[in-house]
């Protein structure tokens, strides 16, 4: 099929960023070098350039962040909620005043379309810290009971995929209950979490409420084992969510997990097709796949595979990939050299396992870290690509003929975060996503976010959830 | 006249809603406060606590499946039918645990009025804890709260019968189903709790009852893969360690033991039992808009 348009390239401009040559941990409101000097690069996934330099925290920098936090959280807790509320108010609004630079930054770090940074990054970071800020004065009437008391010293390990976005999950429900945190973003995305620093100083929040530890896995273990921490809240790989789960163990540390998914999109015969399409499109292509709660399992009810599957090869042969500054782009660069390869092998791995390999024509950049849109088809459960999260753009396909088997398919995996249902029928909508085993679901619409709607899974996808009243608790004792 | 040779019973396991002995045939001297017999239990092996695992998930689709107001009239029929054995369990508490048969009648006065507690809670929690979520777009967002599914419960040590009920009823008030573990030293009231579940309408496998050594049926539990939960009430801080790191494994919801524990089960509980063992489960629906020329009534 020949390309339906040439587009003519409509970057949006860096110039609205000023990203510095270094960048020093931010601890008790200062930023500063790590104890032993130690600097990590941190590049551009779409072009391979470094953006910048940034500190690697180690134990000793750890432990003056969670000093700084302890320092600060008796102020900051017996603060009036009305006056916390306040600072989270003015947070949420200078992210909308700077919500243009932080998008073009967060695509330069993380690889991800600006289309996505600018709609629905940046707009939900605002839009979370808003939300809470209006707890912080209200939580008696949250169901907690009368005067709930913060935990503490909140360690908070959030990853790439979402930077800022995951920033927001962690630090508004945290600072809003009273607590303050020491949080340490992922190692290849630093950056928007240096910047929310500055906007830290820019709302002249009191020194320590908010500490950022850049560095590597090691800094984030540090943290976890921190025994001044009395919350962890991780976001991340199940494996590491179980290394977490048995670090705190025995310890009197308050734990939220929120990790990987296997989501199934499930499709009945009597969906509408189009839409559909478009649903499935957004749960595994949204950047790039690299998505816990992504529908990485499409569930096709046998009767309309082959018409369901040509549209959607015909709709992933328009998708745009490319430089994700341009505004058109639909798919950007993966995360880092690292993820691409684990996308690498595992799709090999389900060619070798005998599914059947479809990618639309599609030519990748030379430099940088990319993968096509890719599609699985004749895959069975017992396959690697039906089993293993992939966070990739990789959808594998599988059918069923009844509802009953659509269930049972969709709820045969250790994950249980996300899954999708499209069908025309209200109460099958109604009767299905009551026997799923996931902690959020999309009736004829995928991957749509809400600071008032909880998000979180079942079994080994995690435990507690973050957004609305129930993200609250994680932060709370009680 | 001679006086009448009583009739012992043979206190068995209740699993799947049978009451076996152990498979391992192992049983274990249980005594009263003073030392003196009581009975042999149970010395529960890993094999019970496999097969008890099954039963319990077995019995989780039709018990997390039922109605909120039958799970309420058969944990009410728990407390009516315990009413009835008031006295034979007044006996027991006050032999396992040396009390006074005063002390013993109020610690089962208020066993008895806490499943009628939770009997109420189970058409409640959801709307306590659920509710709609006012999303920023056109689309009806709903959370609802639904059971765990299968619980591992270390009951605790001491309160052999009230502490023990305050842990279960939560539990299955919800829709779990439970593996219970009773008291080592004193597990003879929840080995005769299963007579009454077993004639109160509960679907067989929703609780099973094991005796033994806490520590060598409660490793099983928590290492176990199709296990979702565990209430640690009954392990001590070592044991509680050791099996909150084993449930790592495959991330079971852990409640740890907590500071008042074997200090006042007597006082209204939270919800907090219940809570633990929920999962929030958030459904997006799109709205569609009838757009601004509808009726603005």
């Amino acid at each position: 099929m020949a390309p339906v348009f040439e587009y003519a390239p409509a970057p949006e401009s860096r110039a609205v960023v000023d990203i510095a040559p270094s960048y020093g941990l931010f601890i008790d409101g200062e930023f500063a070098e790590a104890a032993d000097g130690k600097v990590f690069k941190t590049v551009s996934p779409s072009t391979e350039e470094v953006l910048s330099e940034v500190a690697e925290a180690g134990e000793a920098d750890v432990d003056r962040a969670v000093g700084a936090a302890r320092k600060a959280f008796e102020k900051w807790s017996a603060l009036p909620g009305a006056e916390r509320a306040k600072y989270l108010f003015r947070i949420a609004r200078i992210i909308q005043e700077r919500s243009r630079e932080l998008a073009v930054l967060e695509t330069l770090d993380n690889g991800k379309p600006i289309r996505e940074t600018r709609d629905a990054d940046l707009p939900l970071v605002a839009a979370h810290f808003f939300y809470y800020a209006g707890w912080a004065d209200k939580l008696d009437h949250a169901g907690y009971g009368a005067n709930p008391r913060p935990l503490g010293v909140a360690g908070q390990v959030i990853p790439w995929n979402f930077p800022l976005l995951m920033l927001a999950w962690k630090i508004a429900p945290a600072l809003a209950t009273g607590n303050t945190v020491v949080l340490k973003p992922a190692e290849t995305t630093p950056l928007s979490a240096l910047f929310f620093a500055d906007i830290c100083r820019q709302a002249g929040l009191p020194k320590g409420v908010v500490n950022i530890v850049t560095g590597d896995g090691r800094a984030g273990a540090a943290l976890i084992a921190h025994p001044d921490v009395n919350k962890v809240a991780f976001t991340g790989s199940t494996a590491v969510g179980k290394e977490i789960a048995r670090t705190v163990a025995g310890t009197r540390k308050k734990l939220t997990l929120e990790l990987g998914g296997k989501g199934a999109n499930i499709v009945f015969d009597d969906a509408p097709i189009d839409q559909a399409v478009e649903g499935i499109v957004s749960g595994i292509f949204f950047n790039q796949g690299q998505v816990c709660c992504a529908g990485s399992r499409l569930l096709v009810q046998e009767s309309v595979h082959d018409e369901l599957l040509d549209s959607l090869k015909r709709r992933l042969g328009t998708l745009r990939l490319g430089d994700p500054l341009d505004k058109n782009t639909d798919i950007g660069a993966i995360n880092s050299a690292e993820q691409l390869a684990r996308i690498t092998a595992l799709a090999d791995q389900g060619e070798a396992e005998g599914a059947e390999r479809w990618s639309p024509a599609c030519e990748l950049p030379s430099s940088g870290y990319w993968f096509a849109p890719t599609l699985f088809t004749n895959v069975t459960q017992a396959h690697t690509v039906a089993r293993d999260e992939i966070f990739g753009p990789v959808l594998s396909v599988l059918t069923f003929r009844t509802p009953d088997e659509a269930v049972a398919k969709a709820n045969n995996t250790p994950y249980g975060l996300s899954a999708g249902i499209w069908t025309e029928k209200g109460s099958r909508i109604l009767s299905v996503a009551n026997k799923l085993r996931a902690g959020v679901i999309w009736s004829n619409t995928f991957n749509k976010f809400d600071p008032t709607s909880p998000f979180g899974g079942y079994k080994e996808s995690g435990f507690g959830r973050e957004g609305g009243r129930h993200g609250l608790e994680a932060y709370l004792d009680v | 006249m001679s006086e009448r040779l009583s009739v012992f019973k043979t206190y068995k396991l209740y699993v799947g809603g049978k009451f076996p002995r152990s498979e391992s045939g192992r049983v274990y001297e249980v005594t009263d406060a003073k030392g003196k017999w009581l009975a042999n239990a149970p010395l529960s092996s890993r094999k019970d606590a496999r097969d008890a695992v099954v039963a319990a998930r077995k019995a989780f689709g039709g018990w997390s499946g039922a109605t909120a107001y039958n799970r309420g009239q058969i944990l009410y029929r728990v407390a009516e039918m315990l009413e009835g054995r008031r006295e034979q369990y007044v006996a027991e508490v006050a032999g396992a645990e040396g009390l006074s048969k005063s002390k013993a009648a109020a610690q089962v006065d208020a066993a008895i009025d806490r499943w009628v507690w939770y009997a109420g809670w189970t058409d409640k929690i959801a709307q306590v804890t659920g509710g709609g979520n006012p999303v920023a777009g056109p689309y009806f967002n709903l959370s609802s709260p639904e059971p765990t599914g299968v619980v591992a419960v270390l009951a605790p040590q001491d309160s052999s019968f009230l502490g023990l009920v305050s842990v279960v009823a939560p539990v299955i008030a919800t829709g779990n189903t439970a593996v219970v573990v009773a008291s080592e030293r004193h597990p003879l009231p929840a080995l005769s709790l299963g007579e009454v579940l077993a004639t109160s309408d509960l679907p067989g496998g929703v609780v099973n009852i094991l005796s033994g050594r806490t520590a060598e049926i409660a490793a099983p539990l928590a290492a176990h893969q199709d296990v979702n939960a565990i209430d640690l009430a009954g392990a001590g801080e070592e044991l509680a360690k050791e099996l909150e790191t084993a449930a790592a494994d495959n991330l079971k919801r852990v409640l740890r033991p907590q500071p008042v524990d074997g200090a006042d089960w007597s006082a209204t509980p939270g919800t907090e039992r219940m809570t633990a063992f929920l999962e929030t489960k958030t459904v997006w629906h799109p709205t569609g808009a009838l757009g601004a020329s509808g009726s603005s009534y």
